[in-house]
């Protein structure tokens, strides 16, 4: 008798542990209020337990060892949920769907673990929507299918050591010879650098153009290529585990087949994106706010809800402006929750803080987002 | 070896996770605007079904659930994660949100015997040859839908499930259960009512291309009155209260067994 309750018990007891380890290890997102369709709701989801149980264990250890170790098979099961390709054709493997989904997807990833949402976004909006955008038939049929399904990741590379915010000032060098460009020179801070089978890169086959914007051309580059190589990780204050190198040009050959968009035309490419770019990046700072209620609120027992916007491209850069400023004071006043143990490493609010930083500075500093806002502004009334 | 038809049973729940309050009023749960899910075990029941359609053993996976209209949701997961349709049979008048219902279950759904008579209707509509439950809700905890559904049907009964094989020609199932002293097996004619247990599977996640296919698979809607012939029966259970557990006290502690004696009597406990 006394074994029937005990087994029961257990029963339930296993229920309880099984749902914990893949359930929502956090507060439930009120998406009624956030106005997400059914479908929408279900990819939070599905995100939502997927994240929890095969990423959050693991957050703590990739931050501390700035790798994330398994990061190829986890690249597979992304590509198998079918989110790495969300705004690209079903042809190639994508799921045709918008942004406002693909913000859903960075959020989740970001709320687990920030450095691995970061990589993702560089490899599912960064590079393969710029493919999806820019590409011809033949480079997305060739390059898309497996970036799509994760056996390969992928980057893109603007910044050079004295081109960041004024990334026009670039000075990688293209030489068109003959049926190949050759490059040389070297790009910064490049997001997945170290891990990417497939990297899209703007270098100058003019430098003498005036405006300075009119010389960038956009190229696809593959790991392999002879001539393309990279410098070793960086050591970052965080966003560890999401690689970031160097890359280095030593007369590296680039077929002309895979110059993306037109030659000269490159700024359009570039521009154009980070527009996108801004919009999807700012599910990040959403993510790692969401993570740090996760763990304040159970500490403090109060309850709070987030919504989103989505808009015009200006309102792109706001979006991630505001949402990235407030992340890093939402991660301070988390620390501040927790007091002392907030200050300790054995607890992650360092962690979301540290990677919290990042959204001002990366995916455009907080003052290139300010002039663009303003620009806007003004262009309004002309 | 003709593949079987294969009816799912699922519920829509209050998610594990969430702080459950009693409402108001102290006769049912607040449920407006918390967060729902599918049904743990129904989900494993789900899971189960759809596996044994892509062995080729079962040629289509229905799911039903019977309850509000908000039911849908859950009817739309189970499509995401693979049945083939669904069929919602909807609780008249206002939902058990608002407090309201016939046949008012302990979980504020419709109970296990207005359920499992709804479910009976449905097999005699779509003549499935294998019923899958989970083996009860997390909400009510009550264990006896598919329990009673077997005896309406006159079917055999598995429950409790650990693991499910289909013979070869398919007139029967073996089946393990998890019970009070161990493992079971047995052999169960078809058709047959089975309820899963936690360790049956481990149950896949909606990946985006399939909640995307789910959107176009038939989601049909049958009211209860429609579907039962006639009024529905009222309930047979009334809730008299509802109570949050006492807050639990912190232990005290003793130095010895007389006086652990004294304390409990001076407690009136012995």
């Amino acid at each position: 008798m006394a074994a029937a309750v005990l087994g029961r018990a257990v029963a339930g007891a296993g229920l309880r542990v099984r749902l914990l380890r893949r359930g929502c290890a956090g507060l439930a997102v009120d998406d009624t209020v956030n106005g997400l369709s059914t479908e929408q709701r279900q990819l939070r989801q599905t995100m939502t337990k997927f994240c929890q149980e095969h990423l959050a264990p693991k957050a703590q250890q990739i931050d501390q060892e700035n790798e994330f170790k398994d990061m190829r098979e986890f690249w597979k099961k992304l590509g198998e949920l079918g989110v790495l390709g969300i705004t690209a054709p079903v042809e190639y493997g994508g799921s045709a769907l918008g942004y406002l989904d693909h913000v859903l997807v960075m959020e989740e990833i970001s709320r687990a673990s920030g450095a691995v949402g970061l990589s993702y976004g560089a490899h599912s909006n960064l590079c393969i929507n710029q493919l999806v955008r820019n590409g011809n038939e033949a480079q997305k049929e060739k390059y898309l299918p497996k970036l799509i399904s994760g056996e390969h990741i992928g980057a893109l590379a603007m910044s050079e050591p004295n081109a960041g915010s004024d990334v026009v000032s670039m000075k990688l060098k293209a030489d068109k010879k003959g049926d190949y460009f050759v490059l040389n020179g070297s790009k910064f801070w490049i997001t997945n650098g170290p891990d990417a089978d497939v990297l899209i890169v703007y270098a100058k086959t003019d430098v003498n153009a005036v405006p300075a914007s009119r010389g960038i051309t956009a190229f696809i580059v593959e790991r392999g290529m002879a001539g393309f190589s990279t410098a070793p990780k960086l050591n970052k204050l965080g966003m560890r585990g999401s690689n970031t190198c160097e890359l280095i040009f030593e007369d590296c050959k680039i077929p002309a087949a895979n110059v993306l968009g037109a030659l000269s035309k490159g700024v359009y490419v570039l521009m154009s994106g980070l527009d996108l770019e801004r919009l999807v990046l700012s599910g990040g700072p959403l993510g790692l706010m969401q993570a740090v209620l996760d763990h304040a609120i159970p500490y403090l027992h109060v309850r709070e809800a987030f919504g989103q916007k989505i808009g015009h491209f200006q309102d792109c850069a706001g979006v991630i402006l505001y949402s990235a400023e407030c992340a890093t004071q939402v991660a301070l006043d988390g620390i501040q929750c927790l007091g002392g143990n907030g200050y300790i490493n054995d607890f992650p609010m360092g962690r979301f803080l540290r990677d919290a930083k990042l959204y001002e500075i990366g995916a455009g500093t907080s003052e290139v987002r300010r002039l663009i806002i303003g620009r806007a502004f003004n262009a309004t009334f002309k | 070896m003709a593949p079987l038809k294969v009816l799912v049973g699922v519920k829509r729940v209050i998610d594990f996770a969430v702080k459950v309050r009693v409402a108001p009023g102290g006769h049912v749960v607040q449920e407006q605007g918390v967060k729902h899910s599918l049904n743990p075990f129904c989900e494993i029941a789900l899971e189960e079904a759809v596996r044994m359609r892509e062995r080729g053993e079962a040629a289509e996976v229905i799911a039903a659930t019977v309850g509000s209209r908000q039911s849908q949701d859950a009817l739309r997961t189970a499509l995401a994660l693979g049945a083939d349709r669904a069929v919602l049979v909807e609780l008249p008048g206002a939902g058990p949100e608002q407090g309201a219902g016939p046949g008012a279950g302990p979980g504020q759904g419709a109970g296990p015997p207005l359920v499992a008579a709804a479910l009976a209707k449905l097999v005699e509509r779509e003549k499935p040859q294998l019923v899958l439950l989970g083996k009860q809700a997390i909400d009510d905890d009550c264990n006896q839908t598919g329990q009673i559904l077997a005896a309406i049907l006159d079917w055999s009964q598995g429950t409790f499930l650990s693991r499910l094989e289909l013979d070869p020609g398919s007139s029967s199932v073996r089946i393990q259960r998890e019970v009070d002293g161990g493992l079971e097996q047995l052999r169960l004619q078809l058709p047959t009512v089975l309820t899963a247990d936690l360790r049956l599977n481990q149950p896949r996640y909606a990946t985006l291309p399939n909640i995307m296919k789910a959107k176009k698979k038939p989601l049909e809607v049958q009211p209860l009155e429609q579907l039962l012939g006639g009024p529905v029966p009222p309930p047979r259970l009334r809730v008299l209260r509802l109570e949050e557990p006492p807050v639990r006290q912190g232990a005290q502690r003793v130095e010895s067994v007389p006086a652990l004696l004294e304390r409990l009597a001076a407690l009136g406990r012995i």
